[in-house]
């Protein structure tokens, strides 16, 4: 996997890793200056994923240009949809249904378990600890049943539409939810005895790979990456959406900034969602799933932004709109490409296997990068 | 601030800047010249505080194109957008990487998709396209036959 390319200078190494390597979990492409085995540069190169999300959604209706965002983000799929949906909502002013308000937030929930589960395997892994891959899939694997059941796909749901949710939840929904969080409740303290109190665990992410504040803010970096630097930038708590503001829950934050404190913000965060979906379960109202909406959307001229919590930060939607049926200019503000943009600064100095490491800790997902 | 107090605050900063109506934000319309000094300002200006650029691109509008960024402040959490106008044959500003780091890549994007030139930037280069790529595909009148990027 690793070749060597040219030197630049005498003794430098310039090596690449990608665009097909295990380790970036996608089609990421790293060209890597060493300095025997320390990083002295590392550039992405991107776009091998690249499939112009953008432009094609300027020729897609509001209700079309919804599904094409479960292909961005594919872990987060359910919270790219829904924050499409809410920019929808919001334009309009459409007041949806609160039993669909609280199927989303729950759904969002599970996606984001699920969505930490497959990182927690996978970032083992990228250090080199394969059993911890197995056990995360057996748990995630109970959510996309789940979905599956409820949404009839297991990764890109297309369940959320403007003005509530696409069907109502399958009968056996909360029975099998509230399954879900007792056996992932006692599964969640193995993760802990497996991972996380290892001592040569802890040693390949202590103090390793640190963002400051400063840098976190500077670089745009959002979601467990920012607060595990301290930033307080959780979506949901800040510019609360849906029914956010009237459940208990606490935005995780450390002060380290490093691998580990990553690592730990991220354990929490779940442990913080099913808090989340154990408050909502049971109390799921009666009633309609859906607003009355148009079959034909057209938002009024001018502009428009929705920001949403999604698993690896904040995802924020800017649509220009000329008061068509279609957009006239989107963007999509991807979580993962500020993420990455940061992951040369951190990565300076540090050995080659910490890179790996790192890169695990910052949870990237290269089309929601390339968009 | 609120948003009264934001264009207070930002017209005494500045005094040709204009002010849009409507809009979830305070949206303000700068020029393209000095634009670096109007950024360090909002970077630093104590009140002010937008230290995070949450969202930086570009829009053509067939007849000139125009940046946005996005800009909030985390410690007083408000939120503003600052709007330039730049000639669709020769776009040219300033780089604010140097203020708000995260715009290095953006700014790359956007002069990838778009053809803006960003002044100052450390290391303008295509990021997401192959280095060979002619034209900028976000722009109105790209049409590309072989690469179908409409459905």
């Amino acid at each position: 996997m690793f070749e060597e390319v040219a030197s630049t200078e005498q003794g430098d190494l310039v090596i690449n890793i990608g665009p097909q390597h295990p380790a970036t979990h996608g089609v990421l492409h790293l060209v890597i200056t060493l300095n025997g085995e320390t990083v002295k540069k590392v550039e992405p190169h991107l776009g091998y994923i690249h499939r112009s999300i953008e432009k094609m959604c300027e020729s897609l209706s509001y209700r079309q240009f919804i599904y094409v965002t479960s292909r961005m983000d594919y872990l987060s799929s359910h919270i790219n949809n829904h924050g499409c949906a809410m920019l929808v909502e919001k334009a309009l002013q459409i007041e949806i249904p609160s039993r669909a308000q609280y199927i989303r937030v729950i759904m969002d929930e599970l996606t984001r378990l699920a969505s930490h589960q497959l990182w927690w395997g996978a970032m083992a892994m990228d250090i080199g600890a394969l059993t911890p891959f197995f056990l995360a899939f057996r748990e995630r694997e109970m959510i996309t049943d789940i979905m599956e059941e409820t949404c009839g796909a297991r990764l890109t749901m297309n369940y959320m539409v403007p003005g509530g949710i696409m069907y109502d939840i399958h009968p056996d929904f909360c029975k099998k939810v509230k399954e879900f969080i007792k056996h992932f409740r006692s599964k969640i303290d193995e993760y802990d005895e497996l991972l996380t109190g290892n001592i040569i665990f802890q040693n390949r992410m202590k103090g390793i790979g640190i963002l400051s504040k400063e840098d976190a803010i500077s670089y745009g970096c959002s979601g467990p990456t920012a607060r595990a630097s301290g930033v307080s930038c959780d979506v949901r708590k800040i510019y609360p959406y849906e029914i956010y503001d009237q459940l208990k829950f606490d935005e995780v934050l450390a002060t380290e900034g490093d691998s580990f404190a990553r690592y730990q913000v991220r354990l929490v965060e779940m442990h913080q969602s099913m808090n989340i979906i154990e408050q909502l379960i049971d109390n799921i109202p009666e009633g309609e799933i859906q607003a009355k909406t148009k079959a034909v959307l057209k938002l009024p001229k001018g502009e428009f932004y929705t920001r949403i919590e999604t698993a690896r930060g904040e995802f924020g939607i800017y649509v220009v709109s000329e008061g068509g049926t279609t957009p006239y200019r989107i963007k999509f503000r991807s979580p993962g490409f500020s993420n990455l943009s940061a992951l040369d600064h951190i990565v300076r100095g540090h050995k080659i296997g910490d890179m790996v490491a790192i890169m695990g800790t910052l949870d990237l997902v290269i089309p929601d990068i390339d968009r | 601030m609120t948003r009264e107090e934001l264009q207070a605050a930002l017209t005494e900063l500045q005094s040709s800047l204009t002010f849009e109506e409507g809009g979830e934000w305070l949206n303000i319309n700068a020029p393209a010249e000095n634009f670096h000094e109007l950024a360090l300002k909002l970077r630093h200006t104590s009140g002010l505080d937008f230290d995070y650029l949450f969202c930086q691109t570009c829009v053509d509008w067939k007849t000139h194109l125009t940046m946005v960024y996005h800009l909030t402040s985390m410690t007083h959490r408000h939120n503003m957008v600052v709007k330039i106008k730049l000639d669709r044959n020769t776009p040219e500003v300033t780089t604010v990487c140097d203020i708000w780091r995260t715009a290095e890549f953006h700014e790359r994007e956007v002069y990838e998709l778009f053809g803006v030139n960003f002044l100052n930037h450390p290391d303008l280069r295509k990021l997401i396209l192959p280095d060979d790529w002619i034209g900028y595909p976000l722009r109105k009148d790209y049409d590309d036959p072989v690469n179908m990027i409409k459905l």
